[in-house]
């Protein structure tokens, strides 16, 4: 579990992490989206004990950042933006190293599952310098996870991976979000984040917006049900515009786009009306905005 | 202490697997032991008359046993010259690996995942130090038994050969020369701390050498000789200068500053 009151974190003259206030409770996968210098780095490190915040506080695994430091290292892993390997050590070494310094119970079998698990197994005594980008991503992931830690913080999981080794990356996040695990994934792939995230949160130096997915489209576009109909005038268009749950009706070619807050409830009645004005309906479909659209938007008023 | 033994197995891994670096650590002693046995050899065949006292200053001839030919004399002299670069060794050979250690981790972006594990600095900082420390020692300590060895089957005079391993050249190359280590290790760490590339690391850190190399060049000039009063007393401020090192390291390296202003 992470909360956060208020956290800020200021360099020098810049305000990296403004007030920022967040509750994810365990169990939770909750996606970061920010661009570029947003401060999703900042907060993952403010909130992991590598650095300290201004103002404000956080705690992590109940542990208080600031005070139970050690306590919040141990309770956590931590997938860097950069993997970090010891390139010219082995798979294993590299792994076994972590083990210790995480002081697992069972390195050897630690160590192994992971590897067995990420299908590097047979690879375990290569250099991690002749791994490709996703099988380093992949050991990576493994090393933050050793320690069986209940939060696991993953910073760009799939960044530079090619779409096979990022759909590998995102699998094995689908499997560890099986087991329960509280994740916190700071995310430039909105697609990523759509399919694998309970709560999502816009960031750029302050939290923008925090919702689900679903919710955040509904938020900023409105729900839109598009009527393709074999012709259209703009009787119709008023017609529906007339309907007092309707918040606009807009003719496009020959589809009439109409935004409306339940479309579940009222997409019969819009139906009958259409077709009692002579409409002759061909398809019926919800226009649902990617969260890309989303999040696009939402840093476009802010900036 | 598991973290420590860790740190230091990693360090060795990484460090041992680059030929040039194992090269550096078994230069120095290789060369600084081969080549007062040399001497030892070349001049064992002196006849007495050959070694004039202008050949030796006249500080040192004061501290040569009076039962002593010129020769033999003259031998004492030349090899105490390499006893000292003994007793500096320690120092010289950890730098390149001291000052790579923070450095190092940077370059290859693998200092944030081992600060955000449990270590704390004093483990992280003590395990790197005596990565460096105990490989330029172990290196040390052997030259000088082989050198100790050695100069026992070439030298025929038992009085020569007691004033060659004498108990302040002992002291000076056990105690001296590791805590004259223990110093450039930790000006090599906060230097690493502070700079973002392994190359100006390695140059700033070799700083450190140059005053201790006064004693050298003190000796070989004729400035002092070293005897056992200047042996303690080197030792006393390298232990006072070796805490500081110790607490300044601690402090120079701040985690917050390493992760947020490397670029």
């Amino acid at each position: 579990m992470i909360q956060t009151e208020n956290l800020t974190k200021k360099f020098d003259d810049l305000l990296a992490v403004d007030r920022l206030t967040l509750n994810i409770p365990e169990g939770e996968v909750f996606g970061f989206l920010g661009p570029n210098g947003a401060g999703k780095t900042t907060t993952v490190r403010i909130v992991t004990s590598l650095i300290g915040p201004n103002d404000g506080s956080a705690s992590v695994n109940g542990f208080k950042v600031g005070e139970e430091d050690q306590d919040i290292r141990r309770s956590v892993g931590v997938l860097t933006e950069s993997p970090g390997l010891y390139d010219n050590l082995s798979a294993e070494r590299n792994l076994e190293i972590y083990a210790s310094l995480y002081e697992v119970k069972d390195p050897k079998g630690q160590v192994e599952k992971y590897l067995r698990w990420l299908g590097l197994w047979e690879r375990r005594h290569d250099e991690a310098g002749t791994f490709s980008k996703g099988m380093r991503q992949k050991l990576a992931i493994a090393r933050a996870l050793l320690h069986e830690p209940r939060t696991i913080f993953l910073d760009e999981p799939t960044a530079g991976l090619d779409p096979e080794a990022a759909r590998l990356v995102r699998d094995f996040i689908n499997e560890i979000k099986k087991e329960g695990r509280t994740i916190f994934m700071c995310t430039h792939n909105l697609d990523e984040a759509d399919r694998l995230c309970d709560r999502i949160g816009v960031f750029k130096s302050r939290l923008l917006v925090l919702d689900t997915p679903k919710r955040l489209r509904a938020q900023i576009f409105g729900r839109k049900v598009v009527f393709h109909l074999l012709r259209v005038d703009e009787s119709l268009e008023k017609q529906v515009q007339d309907l007092s749950y309707v918040s606009e009706a807009k003719v496009i070619d020959n589809k009439l786009l109409v935004t409306l807050d339940d479309p579940e409830a009222h997409n019969p009645d819009i139906i009958r009306t259409l077709v009692g004005a002579g409409a002759d309906i061909q398809f019926v479909g919800e226009l649902r905005h990617s969260l890309e659209d989303v999040y696009l938007q939402l840093i476009k008023n802010v900036e | 202490m598991n973290k420590i033994k860790t740190i230091i197995s990693k360090e060795w891994a990484e460090v041992f697997k680059n030929r040039f670096v194992l090269f550096t650590v078994a230069f120095l002693p290789i060369i600084l032991t081969a080549l007062p046995l040399g001497i030892l050899y070349a001049t064992s065949s002196l006849e007495s008359g050959e070694a004039v006292s202008s050949d030796i200053p006249a500080q040192f001839i004061q501290f040569c046993p009076a039962e002593l030919s010129g020769a033999e004399c003259f031998q004492i002299y030349m090899v105490n010259q390499f006893l000292i670069l003994f007793m500096m060794m320690p120092m010289m050979i950890p730098v390149t690996i001291a000052a790579y250690s923070i450095v190092g981790e940077k370059t290859t972006r693998s200092l944030e995942p081992l600060l955000a594990t449990p270590i704390t600095t004093a483990e992280l900082l003590t395990g790197k130090s005596l990565a460096a420390l105990i490989p330029a020692i172990a290196a040390t300590w052997a030259g000088f038994i082989l050198f100790a060895v050695g100069a026992a089957i070439i030298v025929d005079n038992p009085v020569v050969l007691k004033a060659l391993l004498d108990p302040m050249w002992l002291i000076a190359v056990v105690i001296v020369g590791p805590l004259m280590a223990l110093m450039a290790v930790n000006a090599s760490i906060m230097v690493s701390s502070r700079v973002t590339d392994p190359r100006v690391a390695e140059q700033l850190s070799m700083v450190v050498i140059v005053p201790v190399l006064a004693l050298f060049f003190g000796q070989i000039t004729g400035l002092f000789i070293i005897n056992s009063t200047i042996i303690l007393l080197i030792a006393a401020v390298l232990i006072l200068v070796d805490i500081l090192l110790v607490y300044l390291a601690v402090q120079v390296f701040q985690r917050e500053n390493i992760l947020t202003r490397w670029k």
